[in-house]
């Protein structure tokens, strides 16, 4: 569904030039679960943001169904089936969380909103008034972030470390959700940047990035063996002190 | 007596009313009272200032009062003096709010001072909102000045919205909080093309214990200018708070002036500013649910100023 060739993206400071991902060919195909991860600052959430066209890829393609989407704005590749959750959500004065929540997906009845606050653990009486300003906690602001690409129901959802300050019985909910929702879904597919240990084992593929590059990629049976005791560790230690688990 | 329909829009838009309102009401248009009713409680006439006296009774529960402007003349130029009393114990909402309509190019100007008198225990709601519309080049002005004394144990609350079609406006407010009496100032304003705000708040908290807010939200667009200037006196043990934001966007300027003078030693005062443009993380954001950069940007305000 998605195909990313030659894919680079590069920023420019001072006359020097930085690559910040470096040549990535991937296949992203329906029904199927990715799971993304590598040391912080390997350039995951760069390349969510340049497939989400948030970045600007400075060389290569990005096909989707077998159509150049390079040139297409953001809300153009929303509208083509796109979706990204942040890693880092931003605010908004003066809208509720019901709000973002209709803007995510119009055709929601209320039953439907109010249901899909509980799936990610939200109590509909306490937060469809809420305001996104500044009274929510990180990982309420998370779990509306996933909530929003979970309605939008996309070809293609990206979620950039949903699992990030999120509460470990929420989690695996989240998690039970993701997998019921895409894999073996023959409309769409799911990816998971993330460096959860009892996340990335599900996943079908195993995407490992460091340094802007693709370092190993393959079946979860071939990837997840080398990686478990490798960089999964080397990732706790550097986690921002978040507990893995 | 009938309304037309441009007065009737009018009408809406400033006071949500789709007809005249049931209670107590003065409907003033063009210079003159065309509509006057009183309630059994609130109590509508010709005060000696020659504008308006309201006098709501003590311990009225719940009771609204309309008094809008329209202006659909050009040329008008306006000018009332109207006195509120809310008595002792009371709980009422007071909804004001000027109109215009001005299809030419001549000037039409809306001047009034509004005082009000919150008497002990009373509770009140005092909520005025600015409209212009029309297709000429006629300026549409409004120097509103808002005179407010809350005192003892009372609470009251001034919101004033002004969001759309004014082309100047100077808007002074200015109150006197007594022992243990609350105020709190909620002021909403969005100014385009070359139009200019200039909003001056000044509360003085007189009485022990007595506490004063203001809080403002703002968005400047195009060519627009605003000035905010928002002071706390506290002369007692009081509370005071300042709080101004406001999103500045293509060539608007915007000055904020928040004042703290504090004349005892127990008076706790704080302010807070912050003049920036839409964070680009919003408009992302919203793109990547499929709307548009216009979209996005109206949304994001059409919150902010909710
Ligand atoms: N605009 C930019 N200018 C300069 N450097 C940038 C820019 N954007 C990202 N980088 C750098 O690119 C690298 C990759 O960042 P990215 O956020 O993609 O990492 P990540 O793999 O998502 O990390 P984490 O696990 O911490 O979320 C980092 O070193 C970051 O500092
Ligand atoms: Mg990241």
């Amino acid at each position: 569904m998605l195909h990313l060739e030659n894919l680079s993206f590069s920023v420019h400071n001072n006359g020097d030039s930085k690559q910040i991902i470096s040549d990535i060919n991937l296949d992203i195909k329906r029904g199927k679960l990715y799971g993304i991860t590598g040391p912080n600052g390997g350039g995951k959430t760069t390349l969510a943001k340049v497939i989400m066209g948030i970045l600007t890829h400075t060389a290569g393609h990005i096909y989707l169904d077998g159509e150049d989407i390079s040139d297409k704005n953001i809300t153009e590749r929303a509208n083509l089936g796109i979706a990204y959750a942040f890693q880092q959500p931003p605010r908004f004065k003066g809208l509720t969380v019901e709000d973002l929540v209709k803007i995510a997906q119009p055709k929601l009845s209320n039953l439907s909103v109010r249901k899909r606050m509980r799936d990610v653990g939200l109590c509909p009486e306490d937060y469809l008034d809420r305001d996104m300003g500044s009274g929510l906690s990180g990982g309420e602001m998370k779990r509306i972030e996933i909530l929003q690409v979970l309605a939008r129901n996309a070809k293609l959802a990206i979620f950039d470390e949903p699992e990030a300050g999120v509460d470990l019985w929420t989690i695996q909910r989240l998690v039970d959700i993701i997998v019921g929702k895409y894999q073996n879904n023959p409309e769409a597919a799911a990816v998971l940047i993330t460096h959860n240990r009892n996340i990335l084992p599900i996943c079908d593929e195993i995407v490992v990035i460091e340094e802007g590059r693709i370092k190993h990629h393959g079946h979860r049976d071939e990837i997840w063996p080398i990686i478990r005791d490798d960089i999964v560790c080397q990732v706790q230690d550097t986690c921002r002190g978040e507990e893995i688990i | 007596m009938k309304l037309e329909e441009l007065d009737k829009n009018l009408l809406n838009t400033i006071s949500d009313i789709k007809d005249i309102p049931k209670g107590a009401v003065n409907i003033r248009k063009d210079g003159q009272a065309i509509y006057r009713q009183s309630s059994p409680n609130i109590e509508i006439k010709t005060g000696e200032t020659g504008g308006l006296l309201v006098e709501i009774k003590p311990g009225t529960k719940n009771e609204t009062v309309h008094v809008p402007v329209i202006l659909t003349q050009t040329g008008l130029n306006d000018v009332v003096y109207n006195q509120f009393i809310v008595g002792e114990n009371a709980d009422a909402t007071i909804v004001a709010g000027c109109g215009i309509h001005n299809d030419s190019h001549g000037r039409s100007r809306h001047e009034g001072l509004h005082e009000i008198l919150v008497k002990e225990g009373a509770r009140l709601k005092y909520v005025e909102k600015h409209y212009g519309e029309g297709s000429g080049t006629g300026q549409k002005v409004l120097y509103p000045t808002t005179k407010i004394t809350v005192m003892k144990n009372a609470v009251a609350e001034i919101e004033t919205v002004q969001i759309k079609g004014v082309d100047d406006t100077v808007r002074i407010t200015e109150a006197y909080i007594h022992e243990k009496g609350s105020l709190k100032v909620v002021e909403r304003l969005m100014t385009h093309g070359e139009q200019n705000a200039v909003s001056e708040i000044k509360i003085n908290i007189e009485g022990q214990g007595g506490s004063g807010q203001i809080l403002s939200r703002s968005v400047a667009k195009d060519n627009s200018t605003q000035v905010f200037k928002a002071a706390l006196v506290g002369k007692n043990e009081c509370l005071g708070h300042v709080e101004c934001d406001a999103i500045i966007m293509d060539k608007a300027t915007i000055k904020a002036v928040p004042e703290l003078m504090a004349e005892d030693s127990n008076a706790v005062l704080t302010h807070e500013a912050a003049i920036g443009k839409i964070a680009g993380e919003q408009l992302i954001k919203l793109m990547s649910l499929g709307l548009t950069e216009g979209q996005a940007v109206d949304t994001i305000l059409e919150g902010f100023l909710k």
